[in-house]
């Protein structure tokens, strides 16, 4: 019995990570924190797919994963690209002060 | 055997994810999401894929945290300011998400009976030579659209970074 995890145990800490990602996503304010609750919740959802993946004993959940994980490295390109115009043309990382859009 | 690794592994997970969002200094987030990121390879390892745990390291661990500290340091972030945020926030915010947490593991225990479990040996399709045969076979017109967006990835990043202060 010690040598078998029940399957949502899995989905459950992928919950919880997933959880963690939109508090940090909601609650931090800068910039370069928020995205990295960006990739926590990837990385939650990544364990969900390997999760399945391996309940229905097919590797379709792993490309998929794969997948993400090829998004998710372009994303951080491109997003700390946009982070670091952001800081030369403002001098600020807080996302509060980023509000041109607001008016 | 495989119960110890996974509650060790998931609990280092959730800790380092609870440091990631409570700390306000981003270098100290950053140093706690790699935590993350490689107990979740070895609960990737127990989940039989061991191609995925091996990109999780290499890729998450390894070019993106470095690719967010590099910029971390670029930027000399300090510490996060003191946060004024609205009573309402305040009161509601962590109760809402721990209800939005307690509704989702509810389902997932629903949905899942204990009767489906992981043993370690139980998937052995997550090879270096099953996922290459799935990908260049199955999925090989996605691979090929992801080149095309790391190419446009790559481009956009070196315009974006390269613009000058007006």
């Amino acid at each position: 019995m010690m040598n078998e995890v029940p399957i949502s145990w899995f989905l459950t800490l992928s919950a919880v990570l997933f959880a963690l990602g939109v508090a940090g996503f909601l609650f931090r304010r800068n910039i370069i924190t928020v995205f990295m609750s960006i990739e926590l919740m990837l990385n939650a959802v990544n364990l969900s797919f390997i999760t399945f993946s391996y309940q229905l004993n097919q590797v379709n959940g792993h490309l998929f994963a794969f997948f993400v994980m090829v998004v998710a490295a372009a994303e951080a390109a491109v997003g700390l690209a946009i982070i670091l115009t952001v800081f030369k043309n403002r001098g600020t990382l807080n996302i509060d002060d980023v509000n041109s859009m607001k008016n | 055997m495989s119960v110890v690794i996974f509650l060790i592994f998931a609990i280092v997970a959730v800790v380092c994810g609870i440091n990631v969002v409570v700390q306000t200094h981003p270098i100290s987030s950053a140093v706690s999401l790699v935590g993350v990121m490689g107990s979740l390879a070895i609960l990737y390892l127990l989940l039989g894929a061991e191609f995925l745990a091996a990109a999780q390291v290499i890729v998450y661990a390894g070019a993106i945290m470095v690719l967010f500290v590099f910029v971390i340091m670029l930027l000399n972030a300090g510490a996060e300011a003191k946060r004024g945020r609205s009573f309402m926030v305040q009161l509601l915010g962590v109760p809402l998400l721990m209800a939005l947490l307690g509704l989702l593991a509810y389902f997932v225990q629903r949905l899942y009976p204990p009767a489906t479990a992981v043993h370690f040996g139980g998937f052995t399709h997550g090879t270096a030579q099953d996922v290459g045969r799935a990908l260049f076979t199955t999925y090989v017109l996605p691979f090929e659209v992801t080149s095309i967006l790391i190419l446009i990835a790559i481009v956009g990043a070196i315009v974006l970074a390269r613009k000058e202060l007006e």
